[in-house]
């Protein structure tokens, strides 16, 4: 575990960098958090496909598989990939400011 | 009377209904099981099939010689449940009413959700190993095959049996060297995981045994599209990976009724609670098996810890009583890795697999999470196991929970 400041907020993240506490997200860490991976701006899809992230992980518990994001957020499997290259369930989770999804096994 | 339906007559049904089937007062109680297919498979023998160690006969036997002759069996299609009113419809109009209901309708492959995998050359240069007729035409081609590049995909997690698709390329590689064309094969193995399996621990071990046995690894990789005409399949990024023979395991599914009947997830997997196995949404229902969204694996062995689980809530729910025993995700998975022998692996929700003496601590006979002759014995004699011994509910030498004596942290 590790602290880091977005947006000139403290969070905390994981060793893989998932935040701890969802419920210190707002769009600027989100930016932020993205940065860290690579993702340079976010767009308004961006924010459609987080904000289902966050719906689902408060009722849930855990963030939806693809199949799911690809059935439910409104956005395709191949738009996904260009909004959140290598693994969008994966990538949106941790810029969704949730823990990370709950492995296959 | 009072009423239990069970749903599914295959691995975990039929461990579950001859469980209960010894308990329940039959003055009170009417047992039926539904299932639409009257033959069983053993499943864990379709993975032998591809390379004549075990012929379709191996793995099949009718499911009546394993359910109790007191049950009402009925082989026909199940329409559609209706959790509100407690019943179920099946094919013939006729409805089944229940007191309790187990869901046990287990998971299968739906090859047509991946794009361009089913078509004309379906079991002709792709095929699947998850059905017996896949595992039996992909035996047919291999025994005349040349040589050329075998890509081994799986399309999208979860799948049932995690392990089964490393132990396919293990056992490739000693197939081919068998037929001393080893050379003539390059094995590649494209998993959507970051590594070769999903517990980092066990993927680390088995990543070495990829590369030991010149397989390689290609991870990450979401496949989009099979092009079957020029032989190469894609991912969502434009990736692309040519094949000669593709072995795929396509997406898993649980039960179209599940869907049909508004139960499901978005695999059509009835959201269960992890723990007590009831389902989430209803408070006479059960659920067991590959049927499960639980992040357990969907394998025998697991269904028949849960079983032992099920069997105890099951009956504190009929005594209107708290649930009290708790399933903890325990898995015992005995991967063949060639040449005579095997690696088993013991794990649970929380604990990832570790090395040590199973099943009795220090003793054995087999090893945890190494590579052993013992550990293939014992994959070979689960076969007799699970025919005498697993289907019919009997006690087995392994704890439904996962013991920590004998592991080395």
């Amino acid at each position: 575990m590790s602290e880091k400041q977005f947006a000139g907020v403290n969070v905390t993240v994981d060793d893989e960098g998932f935040m701890i506490d969802y419920t210190q997200w707002n769009e600027d860490i989100a930016r932020g958090l993205a940065k860290e991976i690579g993702i340079e701006e976010l767009n308004d899809k961006h924010f459609m496909v987080l904000n289902f992230m966050r719906k689902e992980f408060k009722e849930k518990g855990t963030g939806p598989s693809l199949r799911k994001l690809k059935n439910e957020s409104g956005v395709n499997t191949k738009e996904l990939y260009g909004l959140f290259p290598k693994g969008p369930a994966k990538k949106a989770a941790l810029i969704a400011g949730i823990t990370k999804p709950v492995g296959c096994i | 009377m009072k009423k239990l339906v069970i749903l599914g007559a295959g691995t975990a049904g039929t461990m579950m209904v001859n469980k209960m089937n010894a308990v329940l007062n039959r003055d009170e109680w009417q047992i039926t099981i539904v299932d639409q297919d009257p033959t069983h498979y053993y499943q864990p023998g379709f993975l032998f099939i591809p390379f004549g160690i075990y012929n379709r006969n191996d793995v099949l036997k009718p499911k009546k010689d394993f359910l109790p002759a007191n049950v009402e069996t009925v082989f026909s299609k199940i329409e559609m449940i209706e959790p509100d009113n407690n019943r179920v419809h099946i094919e013939g109009k006729r409805i089944l009413d229940y007191d309790f209901l187990i869901i046990a309708t287990g998971t299968r492959i739906h090859p047509e959700e991946t794009e361009g995998l089913v078509g004309d050359e379906w079991h002709q240069s792709i095929f699947d190993f998850y059905t017996v007729e896949g595992a039996y035409n992909l035996s047919r081609k291999l025994k005349n095959w040349e040589g050329g590049r075998m890509v081994l995909n799986i399309a999208e997690m979860p799948i049932k049996c995690p392990v089964a698709p490393l132990e396919f390329v293990f056992l490739a590689d000693w197939w081919f060297t068998e037929q001393g064309i080893r050379d003539k094969v390059e094995i590649e193995y494209v998993t959507p995981l970051p590594g070769a399996f999903t517990k980092p621990r066990a993927s680390r071990l088995l990543g070495d045994f990829l590369t030991k046995k010149n397989i390689k690894l290609i991870p990450e990789f979401d496949i989009g599209n099979v092009d079957s005409e020029k032989k190469i399949i894609s991912d969502y990024e434009g990736r692309e990976i040519d094949y000669d023979l593709l072995v795929t395991i396509p997406t898993n599914m649980g039960d179209e009724i599940i869907g049909k009947s508004g139960m499901g997830n978005e695999f059509n997997y009835v959201p269960t609670d992890p723990q007590t196995l009831r389902s989430k949404d209803f408070e006479n229902i059960f659920v067991l098996g590959d049927a499960t969204d639980l992040p357990s694996s969907k394998a025998g062995s697991v269904a028949h810890f849960q079983s032992d689980i099920l069997f105890e809530n099951l009956l504190d729910a009929i005594d209107e009583q708290p649930l009290r025993a708790k399933f903890d995700g325990h898995a015992n998975c005995y991967i063949e890795s060639g040449f005579g022998k095997g690696i088993l692996i013991d794990f649970n929700y929380d604990t990832e697999p570790l090395p040590g003496k199973f099943p009795l601590p220090g003793v054995g006979p087999f090893s945890l999470l190494e590579e052993t002759k013992m550990n293939h014995y014992g994959k070979m004699m689960f076969r007799w196991m699970y025919w005498n011994l697993l289907l019919r509910g009997a006690e087995l030498p392994i704890g439904s929970e996962m013991l920590m004596a004998g592991k080395r942290m």
